[in-house]
């Protein structure tokens, strides 16, 4: 049949359609929400309603991409898990019965319980916020509380990433860090770390890939990033830390390490009292003002770390009134020359082959060294030495929990940072960048703050960065000052807390009761919690007199999340697209390696319900409760809502919560200046964001270069230049073994002596999981693993209808070896138990997998009744949560303590410890444990969507 | 049945890399979005809360093991949308004429005021890439967002299919395949991109980049001098270490 333009009907063939339809009637601009990465958007109305939502082409975060969370947020402001109104509970605690309520009834109700409690005891109150992107401002309200309770989630996502980088070199991974995209040679990704700063990386692996740059992956599971890699190290989980000591081992004794970098830059140089009987045994030695001493090459003789043009020697020793003192270098040669780190000796543990890893070490020592970069590019150190160029060893790394989320998490990350600059591929071109206003020491951060005063504020911030035993948060009595034991003995450098052990400690009243439980954004009846059945439980126990355990629990939540029903009094909260929100360099920033940014959310639609962003909840609040801050010398409150306390809000003179757009003496300036009324409207004008970007001088060797630390004091990071060297050895870890061994008079309990003495090693070690030690590994094989979808990470609401369509259930995927020893096929179900319990779950085969290991997606698995979905959908019917089989805590010793499932340095949840063992059983129709329906707050969701605004 | 148009010489299409795609599932949401609201009936979905969702999209990534004969097993993922192919099936058997490439650029569409549901050029697709939205009762398939492409209210960076824009690893491409020298030609021209499934006959316009080799195990006498060690022990070591501080700038030699 000839084509000849015309139709059989005689109608012509190619219908005219309009090419050029109008986009939308208005775009705002505005930062996702849909996770932690913070990309811009742009929203498009259609008649005020969100029409489509696509990336900010300007933005520095996901320079126009947008990944399918953020494209289907769409689907957020418009779901019918959606809460309507406050609510206060009528029936029984989990029961998800509860009548609306007005605001003002609602803020009363809580004042009436908070206030009694800031007057007598502050502490009875527990603030914790999950997925909080907003702490600067709820730890503010929390410290003019009073209560020493208040942590967001870090502890149990990454706080080991984030702690070890900081106190090793004053930064980590992410929001502190990223890989020098343009000019790396070899990125290696350690471990499952799609959930965070997921388009960046995505966008960082599409640059490595169109250069022909290598991508190596070490994860136990080769999906996402991992799929893409050039090859993968299928690694044992919770071995990370070894095989990366082994990689060190090899480098070391073929002297493919950076001498010149680990002499100017790092703490290598720095002496060492190695006197048994001394004191400072294991101590860095000092002069009279406290300054580290190395020697300097040009005269031998000791000499301060920073003294302008010293040569710090890496080999020479000091030997003062019968003391011997070695150089840091010494312990590290000595240590990791050792044969325990030889290929050959951790192969079998790792599940990698020694040529493999010789492979990697090789692959790692001919980039660094072999494809040397040099940057013609002057520059001027901190001890006032010129350097003529740059040179970069163009090897990066990336990872996040998946090294983090184990009981030896913490020294895997040091180890990790180690590798990093032992190589010098920090803060060097083609490795990896700090992020602006990181780097930062851990000197340079707050110590954490713990002294209750009735009726007055805390004396600081919650949270920071312990140096020593003098900075843990104890009572008089040496026991824990936090109900998370945050900062205690169990977890010294907890610098993000333990959320995972809020209720579990407040139900069993160690080291103390509370009286009301605060949340925001944290589903602890579900996938927020270990144990997640015995959580439900602690949450709904009542005492002798028939009243809860945990008197009582505000929650703020913009949907019907499985939290709800737990909860006595409800703060409904808006969506992103609806409230006023910075994400602010005091908090945790969306900066690029070469420039400083800083960004807004507004309200680019009005919400068509009684709910109220939730910070200017928290503003109300602390009027009526007239903490300090939160109200005038009058009375009155000091802020309307959070968009005045973004505006107006002086953190220290000249610095507020937003750097851009402030006011100078001339006019409108970044960085510093005084509050800004028009502000918002500036950043609004301005996509949202501020960015600025770092001189070209001052690009790399961020923690050693004038002209950087010059540049950071302009613009507000901190008040004089403040240079530092990484912290190879980190004493703070021994004076914490130091205590432990019995001096000084801060001294921790009998039995967590030998715990402190072999985990808190001031240099990497790796130390099998804790839980191990538990678990029989021939009963319990296998090594079980979550990880988010790309689709859903990190997000919030996973009863989203577009995505909920591309991952409705999760099975257990099996690797080979169990798959075919076992015989199962397509469609099977197995039991799976570990220590702590069992699950019945769908399995599938998946041959791209550590042979043993098995993993699910996580938190796709839903509580029927929850999230507006029938309680037919597969995610409450095929869908699980591996949560059931973790406890946290460590099963019992038979010596009445309570051993917390998690790091024992910084408490980390540890997550990926878990061992099961699988055995097949019949199909079943329902996921065990089937948890009955819970009654919700809302009604379920149409039966078709058919979403348009604009036709 | 309905006629094709002469052989254009601008034949529009994606360049999809399978190197680079980490199955993100971002491009298959940017789409479900433009073209709810854009190109003919909202892409509708049922039961979306419920027990059985299904809804309408015009791009789906599915996700692929593959297990070598003397390698580890390896994940691809891989795009799948209207490959707007030369020689169109779907178009030949549609009854109606509602099924049609455009004759100036080789896009396939669907006119969904003369599409009477029939199905037929679903059943004629090898690729399953056409979709029968059950609320409006019209084909649905990719328009390589033909609404965008030319759309004058756009920028002209902006120009491009929805799922092109979003790519967050940069694994698709937008362009005229039909000009040799184009951005996307000689992409294809280096990469070695292949036609799907060319035994069907339809010469795809669409064209997918392959995986590149992976898992390539160098051999150890290529790698070993790399790591000759300059001690065995930590003695030695320190020995090897005050000749090399020796060498370094203000060093003794």
């Amino acid at each position: 049949m000839e084509w000849h333009d015309k139709r059989p009907d005689g109608m012509t063939q190619q219908p005219r359609i309009d090419l050029s339809p109008r986009i939308s009637d208005e775009m705002r601009q505005t930062t996702c929400y849909m996770c932690a990465c913070r990309c811009g958007i742009n929203v498009h109305l259609k008649n005020g309603k969100v029409a489509y939502i696509e990336g900010n082409r300007d933005h520095p975060v996901n320079k126009g991409v947008l990944c399918a969370k953020g494209a289907a947020g769409i689907m957020q402001v418009n779901a019918p898990s959606r809460l309507r109104a406050p609510l206060r509970r009528t029936g029984p605690r989990g029961s998800g019965q509860f009548e609306e309520i007005t605001w003002d009834e609602a803020l009363a109700q809580a004042t009436a319980w908070l206030a009694p409690l800031r007057a007598a005891a502050p502490e009875k109150l527990a603030f914790f916020t999950g997925r909080d992107q907003s702490q600067s401002f709820t730890s503010l309200w929390a410290q003019a509380f009073g209560t020493p309770n208040y942590a967001a989630h870090g502890g149990f996502c990454s706080v080991n990433m984030a702690a070890a980088g900081i106190y090793t070199m004053g930064g980590s991974f992410w929001e502190f860090g990223q890989p020098d995209w343009e000019l790396t040679r070899l990125f290696i990704l350690f471990g499952v770390a799609e959930d965070h700063d997921s388009n960046p990386i995505k966008i960082g692996i599409g640059q490595l890939k169109a250069r022909g740059a290598r991508m190596i992956g070490v994860n136990p599971i080769r999906t996402g990033y991992n799929a893409v890699a050039d090859d993968w190290y299928g690694i044992t989980p919770g071995t990370d830390g070894l095989l990366i000591l082994s990689l060190i081992h090899l480098l070391l004794k073929a002297g493919r390490i950076d001498l010149d970098y680990l002499a100017r830059y790092t703490n290598a140089p720095v002496l060492v009292n190695e006197d048994p009987a001394s004191p400072q045994n294991g101590l860095l030695l000092r002069d009279e003002d406290g300054h580290v001493q190395v020697i300097d090459r040009r005269t031998g003789a000791l000499a301060r770390w920073d003294g302008a043009g010293v040569e710090p020697d890496l080999a020479g020793t000091y030997r003062h009134a019968g003391v011997t003192h070695r150089p840091v270098f010494h312990q590290i040669v000595e240590r990791y020359l050792s044969d325990t780190y030889a290929p050959e000796n951790v192969a079998g543990l790792t599940g990698i082959p020694a040529p493999r890893i010789r492979q990697l070490a090789a692959e790692i020592a001919r980039t660094a060294f072999d494809e040397a970069i040099t940057l013609d590019r002057p520059w001027t150190d901190f001890r006032g030495v010129e350097h003529a160029t740059m040179t970069g060893r163009p090897v990066s790394f990336h990872a996040m929990r998946g090294i983090s989320a184990h009981a030896n998490g913490f020294q895997t990350c040091r180890a990790l940072h180690l590798l990093q600059i032992l190589i010098g591929a920090v803060e060097t071109p083609g490795g990896m960048r700090f992020k602006p206003p990181y780097p930062k020491p851990a000197t340079a951060h707050p110590k954490p703050h713990c002294k209750v005063t009735p009726g007055q504020p805390l004396g600081g911030p919650h949270l920071g960065y312990v140096q020593g035993p003098e900075d843990l948060c104890l009572d008089e009595a040496g026991n824990p000052a936090r109900i998370d034991k945050a900062f205690s003995w169990e977890n010294p450098m907890s610098a993000h807390g333990l959320m995972h052990m809020v209720i579990s400690n407040a139900h069993a009243g160690d080291p103390y009761r509370i009286d009301t439980l605060f949340m925001y954004m944290a589903n602890m009846s579900w996938n927020s919690s270990m144990n997640t059945s015995g959580t439900m439980q602690m949450l709904t126990d009542q005492d002798d007199n028939g009243d809860y355990v945990i008197p009582h629990i505000i929650y703020s939540d913009a949907y019907s999340s499985e939290m709800v029903a737990y909860a006595d009094l409800i703060l409904p909260d808006t969506t992103y697209l609806e409230r006023h929100d910075c994400i602010s360099l005091l908090d945790r920033p969306i900066c690029e390696a070469g420039a400083v940014a800083d960004a807004i959310r507004w309200p680019v639609v009005a919400p068509d319900r009684d709910v109220r962003a939730f910070q200017s909840v928290l503003c109300d609040l602390g009027h009526r409760l007239a903490l300090p801050g939160f109200v005038n010398t009058d009375g009155t409150a000091k802020y309307a809502d959070y968009a005045d306390y973004i505006t107006n809000h002086i953190r220290r003179p000249g610095i507020g919560p937003l750097a851009g757009w402030r006011m100078g003496e001339g006019g409108l300036q970044h960085g510093r200046g005084t509050a800004n009324a028009g502000q918002i409207d500036n950043y609004i004008a301005h996509g949202s964001f501020w960015i600025e970007h770092v001189p070209e001088d001052a690009a790399y060797y961020k923690p050693w270069s004038q002209a950087y630390q010059d540049w950071a004091v302009r613009m507000g990071f901190y008040d004089t230049p403040q240079p530092y060297i990484f912290q190879l050895y980190a004493e703070p870890m021994r004076r914490f073994q130091l205590a432990a061994e019995g001096e000084g008079t801060r001294q921790p309990p009998d039995h967590l002596r030998g715990q402190i003495i072999a985990t808190m090693d001031p240099l990497p070690v790796w130390y099998a999981p804790l839980s191990d030690g538990h678990t029989d590994p021939v009963s319990y094989p296998l090594h079980a693993l979550t990880q988010r979808p790309m689709a859903m990470y990190h997000s919030w609401g996973s009863q989203n209808a577009w995505l909920r369509q591309i991952h409705g259930h999760n099975p257990l995927y099996l690797p080979t070896s169990v798959w075919e020893t076992q015989g199962f096929a397509e469609g099977d179900w197995a039991l799976v138990t570990s220590p702590h319990g069992s699950i019945t779950v769908p399995v599938a085969h998946m041959a791209a997998l550590n042979a043993n290991t098995v993993w699910t997606w996580n938190a796709i698995g839903k509580r029927k009744g929850a999230w507006a979905l029938d309680p037919a959908a597969p995610e409450a019917t095929k869908g699980f949560l591996l949560n059931h089989l973790i406890h946290e805590l460590l099963p019992a010793r038979g010596d009445d303590l309570r051993w917390a499932n998690s790091d024992p340095i910084t408490g980390q949840a540890a997550w990926f410890d878990l061992r099961v063992r699988v055995e097949k059983c019949p199909a079943q129709f329902t996921s065990q444990p089937d948890h009955p329906a819970i009654g919700a707050p809302v009604a379920q969701g149409p039966a078709t969507l058919a979403w348009t605004v604009g036709k | 049945m309905t006629a094709l148009p002469p052989p254009s010489a601008v034949r529009l299409g994606l360049v999809i890399d399978l190197d680079t795609c980490v199955g993100c599932q971002a491009c298959v949401i940017s789409c479900k979005g433009w073209n709810t609201e854009n190109y003919g009936a909202p892409l509708s979905d049922q039961d979306p809360y419920g027990a059985a969702p299904a809804g309408t999209f015009l791009n789906r990534v599915h996700s692929y093991e593959v297990q070598p004969p003397a390698a580890p097993a390896q994940i691809v993922h891989f795009p799948k949308s209207c490959l707007h192919c030369a020689d169109a099936p779907c178009v030949t058997v549609c009854p109606t004429g509602a099924s049609y490439k455009r004759a100036e650029d080789g896009i396939v569409l669907v006119n969904e005021d003369a599409c009477i549901g029939c199905g037929l050029c679903a059943w004629a697709c090898p690729y399953g890439a056409r979709e029968m939205d059950a609320a409006a009762q019209v084909m649905k398939k990719c328009t390589l967002c033909v609404d965008r492409i030319y759309n004058a209210h756009l920028p002209e960076e902006d120009r491009v299919p929805a799922c092109v824009r979003t790519c967050p690893s940069g694994a698709r491409h937008f362009g005229d395949l039909g000009d040799p020298d184009s951005a996307v030609s000689r992409l294809v021209e280096a990469r070695g991109g292949f036609d799907l499934m060319p035994e069907q006959a339809t010469r795809p316009t669409n064209k997918y980049l392959p995986p590149r080799l992976r898992d390539h195990v160098e051999a150890p006498s290529v790698l070993a001098p790399y790591l000759t060690p300059v001690a065995d022990t930590p003695k030695g070591f320190l020995g090897w270490l005050d000749r090399a501080l020796g060498a370094l700038p203000g060093g003794a030699e």
